[in-house]
């Protein structure tokens, strides 16, 4: 068994008791990543990994004497900055440019002894369900390699499944934590809005966008998200919140917990057995001394169209300083300012990022703000009402993740709206600001892996992590 | 027919403060390019701005003195728009929700009546960078991102401004206030100062408004006042002769003295403004705005007015002592318990404005303060010295930052006044120049003044010039 199948409650062990190196942990994952490189059809996972460089960090920092991960290298999806290296966001207009600085997550990683080891494969500037829009070629399932891993932190779910990975550091617009990790089969968190710096994250929708982990288990995630949360002085929505010990939440079990099951997420469109293993979750957590209540979360219906409205505006204003003149991919040589952008931009970007492009553009356009950037706002207050009243009732609310399980590669390729549509469960969650994880709960009949969705109170992560434990252990 | 103008101006003035507005960064000026940058002004993938709390306490002693309302809750908007010196593509303004809404200034107009200038709004923004076109057309443009994120203060006006010169006024109040309380240097050399100016005529008598043009581009008030005055001709000719004004963005061209299109209405960018997610709403409670209100200084202004009524000065030595704040103050500290402050304005404006010329330094950093001039004087009040050996004793203070007092102990310069030593010695000198004494008696008036002198020459200087004459004229009469 190599060390890169370990999770990192059991390399930290083995690195505290000096059984193993660092060193050895990121040869095995080399070899692995090697390996699956030669597969016929590989996961493509990585845009960048490179042992040497990894395994120099490693040494030139002294990463042992720190308590929390202790020497465990960490994949970052590709759009957080780690210093000296490439910050593709899975994007043309950046595949050559080289980050100058850490992000926030990632000094705060390495303070706590991870070591940022690899670059993940992503849908372009994480606008995607799938992780077919990569600009560095799609990532594929490892349990059937025909279909996709979710997106956008495909790369993420998709390594940490195949053992490619230990855990991953990825982040989490409107679903791009949680929706991999449930067709990949890992667990995923993606915490309260302002618990993990933004600075250093290549923003997408900056009032939606969050850091967080990719891991084997929910105790991982629970090390990992202790090791990046905090407030920072960088980031202005960074919040001032106490930091409890999460891993100590993770076995404390859920009785007494309320939890809600909203019927809104349990209607048409949802696969059959999709739907019988989110509620075998859900039967498990009353067994275990939880009370299940039934509730209504009347707005969900909005928040599809509130959400695409609200990012791709945001992505329009933040992708717009990608245009090549400073940094970035400079496709033409010309005198003329206007061609130099267009054309940056029209071969930088692919056709994905283009759409939600022109959307964010259109929405806050002069005559149109008031009817959907306004309008879309305000949609977003009634669902955040909608939840804060469900939480009066209850502690913690689960559903489902994806409705479906990972689809085949190419299939929704040509039907973006059925593909936004995909997002139902996880976007209102991002609209809200809440923390929610998914944790693996099952598989279908054709051995795609199936997650549950748990969403706590703004800065509940424990309650997160002890009811996905209960789920984790009861699915075996 | 005869037309009116009406003037609006958006004045942007650079707000003084060590950092940029979002980033630690340098906002000095005149450093080699690129010098003062970092991820957040220069825009990097992943970076975010936190605003600097020095840009909201001079942007609210802004607001005051220009009497606007204060916003307890205000709001940064991007301003979206592609230019290679704005390296985000937006510029972090405020759009919605500004910091500062109506307020006013009041000028003299061209009667001299006072005229009260609306303000709609002074909000906060950053600047861009600077792009530095090579000499040669075909050559390349380097961009210099020092300034970007800068931050300025952009003050709008209401159309409330009829001619050229009291746009002129109103600018210069302006530049006063914001150089005075220290929010701005208004250098507009270094680009402290710039102005953007609305214009459009109507019908005297008219209440509706023209078609607005707007000239950018003015590097000085002489030439916003010149710009002006080459829009309301062109304007009312063109009204005139029946034409009908479009609405244009124009350029103020200073070789040829006129204004040149730039661009018309339908070009006019749309700029998406939406609330930047990246920052919180600026909340300010009512207790900062007042302990900043607590602190503000007084405007040069009211300031005057106040010499001229408290102190009996002079409109003109009220303006000139009031010119800059260290002067001024400097003026009030050495006042403060003496009873002759058209004396002291008189030495500061003379004596000490020449002493500071000299040495090229300010008045905060002269070795003679304000109590010591005071006590240079009492001594000159109280006879102790002449008026005359008052100015060598300052001139000893000047170099060698004693006080008066010991000027003249150590010099021996105290005044005789004695009349008894007075006497002896002018004893002596009219038995030395009986000449004089006869040419004097024999009406040659002038021997006096060489009597005098002698005296004088005699003492060192230090006889008592009152006592000197009054002794003298009894003797030879």
């Amino acid at each position: 068994m190599g060390l890169n199948e370990l999770t990192i409650e059991e390399l930290k062990s083995m690195l505290s008791s000096h059984e193993i190196t660092t060193s050895e942990i990121i040869h095995d994952l080399g070899e692995a990543i090697d390996g699956d490189s030669r597969n016929e059809r590989p996961l493509n996972t990585y845009i960048d990994f490179d042992q040497e460089r990894i395994r120099g960090e490693v040494k030139s920092a002294g990463y042992y004497g720190r308590t929390l991960l202790k020497g465990i290298p960490i994949a970052v999806k590709d759009l957080i900055n780690v210093r000296g290296t490439a910050t593709t966001c899975g994007s043309n207009i950046l595949r050559e440019y080289i980050s100058p600085y850490d992000a926030t997550a990632v000094t705060l990683l390495r303070e706590h002894g991870g070591v940022p080891a690899g670059k993940l494969n992503m849908d372009e500037f994480a606008m995607g369900s799938s992780n077919e829009t990569s600009a560095f070629g799609p990532v594929r399932n490892p349990h059937d390699r025909t279909r996709i891993p979710g997106g956008s932190s495909g790369g993420a779910a998709s390594a940490v499944a195949a053992d490619l990975a230990v855990a991953a550091l990825a982040t989490d617009t409107g679903g791009s934590i949680r929706q991999p990790a449930s067709m990949c089969g890992v667990f995923g968190i993606k915490p309260t809005y302002g618990r993990v710096s933004r600075y250093g994250l290549v923003a997408y929708a900056s009032s939606l966008d969050q850091i967080g982990p990719v891991t084997k288990t929910v105790m991982d995630g629970a090390l990992l998200l202790q090791a990046v949360s905090g407030h920072d002085g960088r980031d202005s929505t960074s919040a001032g919140e106490p930091l409890p010990d999460f891993s100590k939440s993770v076995t404390e079990g859920v009785r007494g917990m309320k939890i809600g099951v909203p019927d809104e997420y349990f209607g048409e469109g949802l696969d059959d057995e999709v739907r019988m293993y989110v509620l075998n979750a859900v039967d498990l957590l009353d067994r275990a001394g939880a009370e299940v209540k039934k509730i209504n979360l009347r707005y969900t219906d909005y928040a599809i169209a509130t959400y695409y409205i609200i990012a791709t505006a945001e992505a329009s204003s933040n992708l717009a300083r990608f245009d090549g003149v400073r940094y970035g991919t400079r496709t033409v040589d010309t005198n003329d300012l206007q061609q130099l952008y267009r054309e940056n931009r029209s071969r930088g970007f692919g056709r994905e990022v283009k759409r939600r492009i022109l959307l964010g553009t259109f929405t806050l356009s002069s005559g149109y703000y008031d009817a959907y950037y306004l309008k879309a706002q305000k949609a977003r207050t009634r669902i955040l009402e909608d939840f804060k009243t469900a939480f009066d009732d209850v502690d913690t609310i689960i559903t489902p993740v994806s409705p479906i399980p990972a689809w085949e590669i190419g299939k929704m390729l040509e039907d973006p709206l059925q593909m936004y549509l995909a997002d139902v469960y996880t976007v209102p969650v991002n609209l809200a600001g809440l923390p929610a994880a998914s944790v693996p709960c099952g598989k279908t009949k054709a051995g795609l892996p199936v997650g549950a969705q748990i969403i706590a109170r703004h800065f509940k992560e424990e309650d997160v992590f002890r009811a996905a434990y209960v789920v984790e252990e009861g699915s075996g | 027919m005869n037309y009116e103008a009406v003037i609006g101006l958006e004045i942007h003035v650079q707000i003084s403060t060590k950092t940029k507005t979002f980033c630690s960064c340098s906002t000095e000026f005149g450093e080699p390019p690129n010098t003062h940058t970092c991820p957040v002004c220069l825009g990097l993938p992943g970076a975010l701005p936190v605003l600097n709390e020095e840009v909201i306490k001079k942007g609210i002693t802004a607001g005051l003195t220009l009497n606007c309302r204060i916003a307890g809750r205000s709001v940064f908007a991007r301003k979206n728009y592609f230019y290679p010196d704005l390296p985000k593509a937006y510029q972090i303004s405020q759009y919605e929700s500004p910091l500062n809404t109506g307020g006013w200034v009041v000028i003299k107009d061209e009667t001299g009546a006072e005229k009260r200038i609306g303000i709609t709004r002074a909000h906060l923004e950053e600047d861009a960078g600077k792009l530095v076109h090579d000499e040669d057309p075909r050559g390349p443009s380097y961009i210099d991102f020092n300034r970007c994120g800068v931050p300025l203060l952009e003050i709008v006006t209401d159309p409330d401004i009829r001619t050229s010169e009291e746009a002129y006024r109103f600018l210069t109040a302006v530049k006063e206030i914001m150089q005075f309380t220290g929010v701005s240097g208004c250098n507009m050399e270094k680009g402290e100062l710039r102005v953007d100016v609305n214009i459009s005529m109507r019908a005297q008598g008219e209440d509706g408004f023209g078609v607005k043009q707007e000239i950018k581009n003015m590097n000085s008030f002489a030439n916003i006042r010149r710009a002006l005055d080459y829009e309301i001709k062109r304007q009312t000719r063109l009204l005139r002769s029946g034409v009908v004004l479009t609405q244009q963005t124009r350029l103020f061209d200073q070789n040829k003295n006129a204004t040149v299109q730039m661009r018309t209405k339908e070009e006019a960018h749309d700029y998406r403004y939406f609330p930047d997610p990246d920052l919180v709403p600026v909340v300010v409670e009512e207790a900062f705005i007042d302990e900043i209100r607590n602190g503000l200084a007084e405007l040069p202004e009211a300031r005057r007015n106040r010499f001229v009524k408290e102190y009996g000065l002079t409109e003109y030595d009220a303006f000139n002592l009031c010119s800059s704040r260290s002067v001024s103050r400097y003026f009030e500290d050495a006042v403060d318990g003496y009873e002759n402050p058209k004396k002291v304005a008189n030495w500061i404006l003379g004596e000490i404005m020449r002493a500071l010329n000299d040495r090229k330094i300010e008045i905060n950093e002269f070795r003679v303060t304000a109590p010591m001039l005071r006590e240079l004087l009492e001594l000159m009040d109280s006879g102790v010295i002449s008026g005359k050996m008052a100015k060598d004793v300052f001139d000893e203070m000047v170099s060698s930052g004693k006080s008066a007092k010991q000027v003249v102990d150590e010099k021996d310069l105290k005044q005789m006044s004695n009349r008894d030593d007075i006497e002896a010695v002018i004893d002596e000198v009219l038995k030395m120049h009986e000449a004089a004494v006869f040419d004097y008696r024999s009406g040659k008036k002038n021997a006096f003044g060489f009597l005098i002198g002698q005296v004088m020459k005699k003492t060192g200087g230090k006889a008592n010039p009152g006592l000197v004459n009054e002794i003298l004229r009894s003797r030879m009469s």
